[in-house]
């Protein structure tokens, strides 16, 4: 018996570390291609990048949790091929690992463009530690930032950037910020957020070209409208992509992510699949989904090792999300949805509210600015399935934490 | 250098020194406390570095944020009085030394 996990992110740990305190006994192994201990991502575009910040780096686990719970951490390796009748992977050192139960925490890698000067100096991605320490180094002495994406990670880097004090210009080519996770008001709200910061934000507007100085390093980004915004630096934020070249390589089945049941085990009974990577039944949105966040990372991973020991119950739990930019931190319960019908409760003058979004006459998912209370007791209501119509939420003295409240004394 | 001491529910106490500055989450899960998982970084936004801090340590401590305040309102172990959140307590000058019990359950 062995488990083998292909990954170092949060989802490879978890699994690693929920087996253990399942009682699962026998050998663990862990496949990192990233050299060192295996450590947190959400820290990089947020605090690292602060002018207070240092980019030192914070571990998922601690180098002594690997002999405490005998899993064996393979780091600066990668995983080069799956053989999957004699249940063996192959490894770049050379080496190969036999597996009981395989699991694929591959993660997703940063979607690159793909146009004239995305390669010159200057032109930043941000996933990796060695990513936000060059960002981290470079930005005291920026002067013009340019943003390519105004998502998450964009924004995020985009307030950074203002609290140096740079000129910041997002370009976004969608018509608002985050469209594809956020409702339309939430949306709308923080692109003139950070407009207010001092981002320049330009919407319906993507990269056409980067121009090079001398040098060689970035001088410009001209944009698809032919504007041309003065540069010495810039950060790519265009999504990701999952990495299902392996699982491809080895006759899985794959379409925007691994597909995997709803136990999280792909077209292989042996092998399993989660996080960033895995494509599975949503039972809170319709259809399968593809989610990249810390939560859907570690639930998906404290259930996958249920079900490698046998569990052979449904993944159900809520997704929810975090941003931090500059002054405003946005938390995400549920799925929003294009379509969606949507409320606004509190003052978003105030910095202070949400948007709730119902689907089919039921609250589906609330967004929330600055009211962790709000984002709390929408977890705990939507998470229990709590019918909650738009008629109820507009009544005068509705709060999702006193409804909440009225739950917990249920149970 | 400043001390921290984690004492688990069972009663072991383990101490740790470090360097000034270091939050109780970040020196808990560097060196591998059970206990304090710290799954959102440090950010405040998932509650699973929730300690309760013993009372002579009290005055020491940053005052409660608002956001502190009510992610701790989603512990999985029971919220007290000396419940704080280990990811916005970082030792220092004013805090030399402190010792926290950990809850029995984070997630």
């Amino acid at each position: 018996m062995s488990v083998v996990i292909i990954g170092g992110g949060q989802s490879a740990l978890q699994v690693a570390d929920s087996l253990r305190g399942n009682g699962y006994t026998e050998q663990i192994t862990i496949v990192a291609d990233e050299a060192g201990l295996p450590y947190q991502r959400p820290p990089l575009s947020k605090d690292f990048l602060s002018p207070q910040g240092t980019p030192k780096p914070l571990p998922l686990r601690g180098e002594n949790f690997f002999s405490q719970k005998s899993i064996k951490l393979l780091d600066g390796v990668s995983a080069t091929d799956i053989d999957r009748p004699n249940r063996q992977v192959a490894l770049s050192n050379g080496n190969s690992l036999g597996y009981t139960h395989l699991v694929l925490a591959t993660g997703a890698r940063n979607r690159l463009i793909e146009c004239p000067g995305s390669k010159l100096d200057g032109v930043h991605s941000l996933r990796t530690l060695d990513d936000v320490q060059d960002l981290h180094a470079a930005l005291p002495a920026a002067k013009n930032v340019v943003v390519v994406g105004a998502g998450f990670i964009g924004l995020e880097f985009a307030a950074a950037a203002r609290a140096h004090d740079c000129h910041v210009t997002v370009l976004e080519f969608a018509a608002r910020p985050m469209a594809r996770a956020l409702s339309e008001p939430m949306s709308q709200w923080f692109a003139q957020a950070h407009r207010d910061l001092g981002v320049e934000l330009r919407l319906n507007e993507g990269i056409e070209r980067f121009e090079a100085a001398g040098g060689g390093e970035v001088m410009a980004a001209v944009s698809s409208t032919g504007q041309r915004y003065p540069a010495d630096l810039v950060l790519v934020g265009v999504g990701v992509l999952p990495n299902v070249a392996l699982a491809e390589n080895a006759g899985l089945e794959t379409s925007n992510g691994i597909v995997v049941d709803q136990c999280l085990r792909t077209s292989d009974p042996s092998i399993f699949a989660l996080g960033d990577c895995a494509n599975f039944p949503n039972v809170h949105s319709p259809g399968r989904t593809r989610l990249e966040s810390v939560q859907n990372a570690t639930d998906q991973a404290r259930h996958l090792a249920g079900s490698i020991l046998g569990d052979e119950s449904p993944y159900a739990d809520l997704p929810w999300f975090w941003s931090t930019q500059g002054p405003y931190r946005l938390q995400i319960a549920g799925l929003s949805q294009a379509g969606d019908d949507t409320l606004v409760l509190g003052d978003p003058r105030t910095a202070k509210f949400s948007v709730l979004c119902f689907r089919g006459e039921a609250l589906a998912a609330v967004e929330s600015v600055n009211l962790p209370a709000d984002h709390l007791a929408a977890r705990k209501l939507i998470g229990a399935g709590t019918r909650i119509t738009r008629a109820e939420a507009e009544e005068a003295g509705f709060a999702l934490k006193n409804r909440a409240r009225v739950i917990a004394g249920a149970v | 250098m400043p001390s921290i001491t984690f004492t688990q529910p069972d009663g072991t106490a383990q101490r740790l020194e470090v360097e000034q500055g270091t939050t109780l989450m970040r020196a808990a899960v560097s060196n591998g406390i059970d206990g304090i998982v710290g799954e959102c970084g440090g950010q405040a936004m998932c509650a699973t570095c929730h300690v309760y801090i013993r009372p002579e340590y009290a005055d020491a401590l940053p005052e409660l944020g608002a956001d502190e305040d009510e992610m701790l309102d989603c512990t999985a172990a029971e919220r007290t009085e000396r419940s704080r959140l280990g990811c916005q307590i970082s030792t220092g000058a004013s805090l030399p030394e402190i010792i926290v019990d950990i809850p029995a359950g984070q997630v």
